[in-house]
């Protein structure tokens, strides 16, 4: 069977694999029900591929939903925070609330703005649209879940894919012929093109690691309880952690990082023109955006679907995974509705000056770790804990000192 | 030859064409503050040249005066600075009753009951004004939560206002002569008793809440980033341009109406003047930004303490208005400044007996502040001029009038 596929109708698709689940199931489920006369001749390698787009279907069904929940679980924080209820009036608790704001937006008017880029103005929120989409195709859902896009080069693809959204922004940006957009617009690829370097030398640093880019093999990797996580496997890989994070707020925009949206500054950035479901769609992949990368970093450092303990279930297969995906969520939210904003400036130095040397000192620090250690080595582990449990209590000496409540300054 | 000059004429010469670009912030902006305009010349993110545009919303509130008896005139100051009214009717009462008492024929005092009310109610109004200040302060730098904070502290003042003047923002409260009789509290009344208690409750509250409101947003690391050492005012530069209030005391000059030229019954509490310094080990420069708000969050303590004075002596007894027949000042003129939550307000009123000012010309704090941002704001970022805005603290009701 390889070898029918080894020069391949479709090369991206990883068909060498003996395990593709769409090239079983075609085999295992299609092929014994069909006539005999069909059977001898039917093509694999079509089938396989219209059963991941069906899968894909179901997917692109089901995905949409979730920023469905998400808006609303924001809302629902962003108001415990504020001392609000949130919504409240549609359906119990307001949880049909995000359902009542679709239905309105698609019944808005659809608004395009006359003198600018018709055809840019309305590819782009599809754009950004099926990329974050996209996105989900190669995230490993759980144990047993199969990925529609099984690549080898899984975590490639999706930087890939997610680079992209940035021509969506500067599309949508543009073509509105508006100051403020084309601002937000620009603003959006210097920030998105910069905080992509640190996110993919973090990523980096567990590609090394595991010595695969495919994300099944990483979850794989990690499935000895909580200290065989990524993230504690070295203590490069857990400064890898906070630098992925911190930067991954930064692609999806949000605060601190929002300033492609800063609605004090710039209206609302690159989406200011939009209006309807073209807006709701930037919304939406704005959302989805946000799980995507919690549940790529849940993936690469936190186990993926992998449980806390070994041998046992616990936060583990598809509910350990969204639980941890959320936690993330919930950390960005909270995130967004404590800490102001950053200037471009700022922003600016804290990727260049900050975070891209750390990145640099985390792979040669990776490497090095790699050849004293073996990688899943008990000892490695141990001692990187220890490290990193030393690290901590020194950092929250040094830094906790500054960081406690500052004398109030009192004028005179 | 020939080949040295085709050679030549294919250099392309690299000469990116780059320009200003001019872009309207406002009058329809979130966070202009109303409906300020902003003439911004940008060079990519930088800023050229910030040129405020106003009048948005002129309503020529002093010409139409000159058509209105004095006390017709109170509900105008208080669509002034809309956010501190009870400042702004008590501004304009002080110049009227200082304009009547040249009048010797007249005995004429406000009452002392009236005057406590007055500090009261204005102490709390600045404390109102202050925090809306710090919300939104926190939401143009990005932080939407103190926002609601502020707001949520704010409503309970409002509701105060409400039990003792009926409005929650227009109070036209503070009358000529004394304050209003409308909803009369009868002094040692239950109501009086009732009143005082939901102040003292919500100074207790409230008081606090002041350090944990400077745990989010001011010794935040990001705020501190955006706002220390941004758009420094020098203390000549303030004085020039005529800030007072919050940002003249930003910049570092230590100058307080209420303290230095005391008016009403200021002289017989004890408070301090919080002035700007420098603070090195923060990166706060005297006249930045942060100077400026944090002078607004220092000013809402001792306003809490002025009002704790207030409690701890009790109102005293009598009337609160004057026995007015008719509010008629004599021939003359006169320029008066009070110690507003935006800095000095003052009115210039000019008097030919009748009951109707001849002129009258209202000296408004933010007009003079605002002034000043053209020059603060140059060579700065986009992101900057927000911050400025927003620590100059502007009320576009009052710069236009």
């Amino acid at each position: 069977m390889p070898e029918i596929f080894s020069e391949g109708f479709f090369p991206n698709i990883n068909l060498q694999d003996e395990t593709n689940w769409a090239t079983d199931f075609v085999r295992d489920v299609i092929i014994p029900r069909l006539p005999e006369a069909v059977a001898g001749h039917f093509p694999v390698e079509l089938g396989t591929v219209l059963v991941m787009v069906a899968f894909a279907g179901i997917f692109v069904a089901v995905v949409p939903l979730l920023p469905l929940v998400l808006v609303l679980a924001e809302r629902k924080v962003a108001a415990r925070f504020q001392n609000r209820t949130g919504p409240m009036r549609v359906g119990p608790w307001g949880t049909l609330q995000t359902l009542a704001d679709g239905i309105k937006l698609i019944f808005k008017e659809d608004y395009i703005p006359p003198q600018g880029d018709k055809l840019l103005f309305l590819l782009a929120p599809y754009i950004i649209f099926a990329c974050s989409f996209a996105v989900f195709a190669a995230i490993p859902f759980g144990d047993g879940i199969p990925i529609p896009g099984d690549f080898n080069i899984g975590i490639f693809y999706i930087m890939a894919i997610s680079s992209v959204i940035v021509m969506g922004v500067i599309m949508a940006g543009w073509s509105s012929n508006s100051k403020w957009s084309l601002l937000g617009s620009l603003r959006s690829a210097a920030q998105i093109v910069s905080y992509e370097i640190p996110l993919g030398l973090s990523i980096l640093t567990v590609v090394m690691l595991v010595e695969s880019l495919g994300m099944q093999q990483i979850v794989a990797s990690q499935d000895g309880g909580i200290f065989t996580w990524l993230i504690f496997r070295t203590p490069f890989t857990f400064i890898a952690f906070f630098i992925f994070f911190i930067s991954s707020i930064a692609e999806v925009n949000r605060t601190p990082f929002d300033l492609p949206e800063a609605e004090s500054e710039i209206v609302a950035g690159f989406h200011t023109e939009y209006s309807g479901m073209r807006f709701a769609l930037f919304f939406i992949a704005e959302y989805a955006n946000m799980f995507a990368v919690s549940a790529i970093g849940v993936t690469l450092f936190l186990g993926g679907w992998q449980g806390v303990l070994p041998g046992y279930d616990f936060l583990g297969g598809f509910p350990g995974f969204v639980i941890k995906t959320l936690g993330l969520v919930f950390l960005m939210m909270w995130l967004r509705w404590t800490l102001p904003r950053l200037r471009v400036d700022q922003l600016m130095n804290l990727c260049w000056k900050y975070f891209i040397p750390i990145s640099f000192f985390n792979i040669l620090g990776t490497g090095v770790w790699g050849l004293i250690f073996r990688h899943d080595d008990v000892w490695s582990i141990g001692i990187s804990c220890a490290i990193i449990y030393v690290g901590l209590i020194s950092a929250y000496a040094v830094a906790g000192r500054s960081l406690a409540r500052k004398p109030e300054p009192q004028p005179s | 030859m020939e080949t040295t000059q085709q050679t030549e004429s294919k250099i392309i010469e690299l000469k990116p064409f780059t320009d200003e670009m001019v872009v309207n912030m406002g009058p329809q902006h979130p966070s202009t503050h109303g409906v300020l305009r902003l003439e911004l010349i940008l060079d990519g993110e930088v800023v050229r040249e910030a040129i405020p545009h106003i009048g948005y919303l002129h309503r020529c509130f002093e010409k139409h005066s000159e058509n209105l008896s004095y006390p017709q005139i109170i509900p105008f100051t208080d669509r002034m600075d809309y956010v501190a009214a009870m400042n702004q009717n008590w501004g304009f009462c002080l110049a009227v009753e200082k304009l009547m008492a040249a009048d010797e024929k007249k005995d004429f005092a406000v009452p002392e009951r009236a005057e406590y009310l007055r500090v009261l109610i204005c102490e709390l109004n600045r404390i109102a004004s202050h925090l809306l200040s710090f919300g939104t302060y926190g939401m143009d730098t990005g932080a939407v939560t103190p926002f609601f904070y502020a707001f949520r502290d704010r409503e309970r003042l409002l509701l105060l206002f409400e039990k003792i003047c009926g409005a929650r923002l227009t109070y036209n409260y503070i009358r000529i002569g004394g304050v209003s009789e409308i909803i009369h509290m009868e002094p040692g009344s239950l109501d009086e008793q009732n009143f005082l208690d939901e102040v003292k409750d919500f100074l207790d509250y409230f008081e606090p809440k002041i350090d944990e409101y400077n745990d989010l947003l001011t010794s935040n690391s990001i705020f501190s980033e955006r706002t220390m050492g941004v758009a420094v005012m020098s203390a000549e530069m303030a004085l020039s341009y005529g800030a007072t209030g919050p940002n003249l005391r930003g910049s570092g000059v230590d100058w307080d109406l209420r303290r230095d030229e005391p008016y009403s019954i200021y002289d017989r509490f004890d408070f301090e003047v919080p002035v700007a310094k420098d603070i090195p080990e923060l990166g706060a420069v005297v006249g930045d930004c942060w100077s400026r708000y944090k002078v607004r969050m220092d000013e809402m303590k001792e306003s809490v303490r002025i009002v704790r004075q207030i409690l701890a002596e009790g109102l005293p007894d009598g009337p609160v208005m004057a026995d007015l027949k008719a509010v008629r000042p004599p021939k003359g003129e006169i320029y008066f400044r009070s110690e507003a939550p935006r800095g000095e307000l003052g009115f210039y009123i000019v008097s030919d007996g009748t009951p109707k000012p001849v002129r009258l010309k209202g000296r408004s704090p933010c007009f003079s502040a605002l002034s000043a941002l053209q020059e603060l704001s140059r060579g700065l970022m986009v992101a900057d001029i927000i911050a400025i805005i927003g620590s100059i603290d502007i009320v576009m009701g009052e710069v236009d009038r």
